[in-house]
């Protein structure tokens, strides 16, 4: 890990390779949005981002924001260093968005401490920057703060 | 004509695994490779299909080092057919191919293998760093890799999270899993760690993503396993049983997600194992023994449920009566698995489930062992194979 300071640390997080089918998702966090793709048809909410929904097959879909609220569904100490880009320990979990029953997405859970999480903690999304991208993170109820 | 009854395993052979010796990931492949061919009584120039999985992957040093072309060019053969499948319902879809190609005639003879040196090629690499080296992600790594997910064990923890807390399953009981596993590794002398692991020693043992500790990962190595699938018609030719397939598994139902699936503890195996089951008159209650992924510990539990072993969320009570031991109803993991014998990507214990179906497996055999099912994958990925002493099909 290099101790240059946030930008040259940034640079090791391995990002998504953004198209315009996944931009939506991945950018939204610049207007603070958590933008999920969704169907017009049949109201589905697609994750992840797909060019037609795969319940009604309907081609009119659209990002559409989403609460960015949700539960913990499951989660973990993270402890083994695995990437440079992510120092141990961490709480890495899976949150179930309260749009849809499986509309859940990974995310690092910042803001509680291992000891204080638990499966079913209410928790909103938070957006941090790298570079372009903004990635998911969860904040408790509550207690967020935007970071960047 | 079904795959399965096109065809049958004729061949087989593993090399020596080993941790922290430099190897050539070439030899090893051409070592197994000709044993295979050897012992399914074949020469080299009757080889005329090759199939792998998962193909050379370059972006993880020694995960899959051994290009087709490469053994191909080594061995001098005359190929009609020949691929690696770098997406599909896990590592036995290699199998499942060479089976479809001599089913549809492309080929006779369908040298199948996989080789790792994910021991040796992490000599020299910042210690710990195991994952991915990619920096731009496509596909569904991309949903976890950046979010803090940078391994299979982070997601594998999450999934055992969930299923301790709707099934109440404890460290205690997963436990049972290595703890057995290990007791079976003690008698198989290939085996990577052979002493025995207590509880003691499992409930002490480092975090690696919580729940998960160091003896629910399996374990990386150099080796190579190789295989010989042939037309059923040479079953009586071959001077060992020939093995049969009695049912292949290799679907995919819902999400290819770790996260998206309605049931999130389901994971792909459940879609396999239905359709294996659908494709044979033999039921579990058949079964001799069970070769279950094990990558992480949990697999094998969620293997269980899905193959209809045990019921959904029983695996805890059903690990505790010890019928998964190797003096169990129905014994697991025989070779001591992954988390004991070392990691070949799923090929290792179908390696096993031969072994135990030829009568050759040394202090460990199994008496009568005439049926066997082989289940290997994680996460969306999943895919099993009902095996059978000879092929009656």
């Amino acid at each position: 890990v290099s101790t240059h300071g946030r930008t040259k640390l940034n640079t090791v997080v391995p990002l998504p390779f953004v198209t315009p089918g996944t931009a939506a998702f991945w950018e939204g966090g610049a207007q603070g949005k958590l933008l999920i793709s969704r169907c017009s048809n049949c109201s589905w909410w697609i994750h992840p981002p797909g060019p037609i929904c795969p319940n009604c097959r309907s081609r009119d879909v659209l990002p559409t924001p989403a609460s960015g609220k949700g539960a913990v569904y499951s989660y973990t100490i993270a402890v083994h260093q695995f990437h440079p880009a992510f120092p141990t320990p961490y709480v890495f979990g899976v949150v179930a968005l309260e749009e849809q029953e499986n509309l859940r997405i990974y995310g690092i859970l910042r803001h509680v401490s291992p000891d204080d999480v638990y499966i079913g903690l209410p928790v909103q999304i938070a957006f941090r920057r790298v570079d372009r991208i903004y990635l998911m993170e969860f904040l408790p109820t509550g207690g967020g703060q935007h970071e960047s | 004509m079904r795959a399965e009854d096109a065809a049958i395993i004729a061949g087989i052979a593993q090399s020596k695994v080993s941790r922290g010796v430099p190897t050539d990931p070439l030899q090893l492949t051409v070592d197994s490779c000709l044993r295979a061919i050897q012992d399914a009584g074949l020469e080299p120039g009757a080889i005329d299909g090759i199939s792998a999985q998962p193909g050379l992957v370059l972006e993880l040093p020694g995960m899959s080092p051994v290009q087709i072309g490469d053994l191909r060019d080594a061995l001098g053969l005359t190929l009609t057919w020949f691929t690696a499948a770098r997406e599909g319902p896990g590592h036995l879809i290699s199998i499942v191919n060479a089976c479809a190609a001599i089913a549809a005639g492309l080929a006779t003879n369908v040298l199948c293998f996989r080789t790792v040196a994910e021991s040796s090629g992490r000599l020299g690499r910042a210690a710990g760093v195991t994952t991915t080296s990619s920096t731009t992600l496509l596909g569904r790594e991309q949903y976890y890799v950046p979010l803090g997910g940078s391994s299979a064990a982070n997601l594998a923890a999450v999934l055992t999270r969930r299923y301790m807390f709707e099934y109440g399953l404890t460290r205690e009981q997963l436990a049972l899993v290595p703890i057995s596993q290990r007791h079976n590794a003690a008698l198989n002398p290939n085996a990577i760690y052979q002493d025995p692991l207590d509880l003691d020693t499992y409930m002490h043992a480092r975090t690696i993503s919580s729940p998960l500790c160091l003896y629910d990962c399996d374990v990386p190595i150099d080796g190579s396993v190789a295989f010989v699938v042939s037309q059923r018609q040479r079953q009586f030719d071959l001077g060992h049983p020939a093995i049969g397939i009695a049912g292949i598994g290799c679907a995919l139902r819902d999400a290819n997600s770790w996260t998206q699936r309605r049931d999130f503890l389901s994971m792909g195996a459940n879609d396999s194992a239905a359709m294996m089951w659908g494709r044979t008159s033999l039921k579990p209650a058949d079964l001799d023994f069970a070769q279950l992924y094990d990558g992480f510990s949990i697999f094998p539990i969620l293997w269980m449920e899905s193959l209809g072993l045990v019921g959904r969320g029983e695996a805890g009570a059903y690990l505790e009566d010890g019928r998964h031991r190797l003096s169990g109803r129905l014994p697991m993991n025989t070779s001591g698995g992954q988390l004991s014998a070392g990691r070949l990507h799923g090929l290792g214990l179908l390696y096993e489930a031969c072994v135990q179906l030829r009568d050759e497996a040394g202090k460990r055999q199994l008496v009568g062992a005439e049926v066997g099912v082989v289940a290997t994958g994680g996460g969306p990925d999943g895919g099993c194979l009902l095996l059978t002493r000879g092929s009656s099909n």
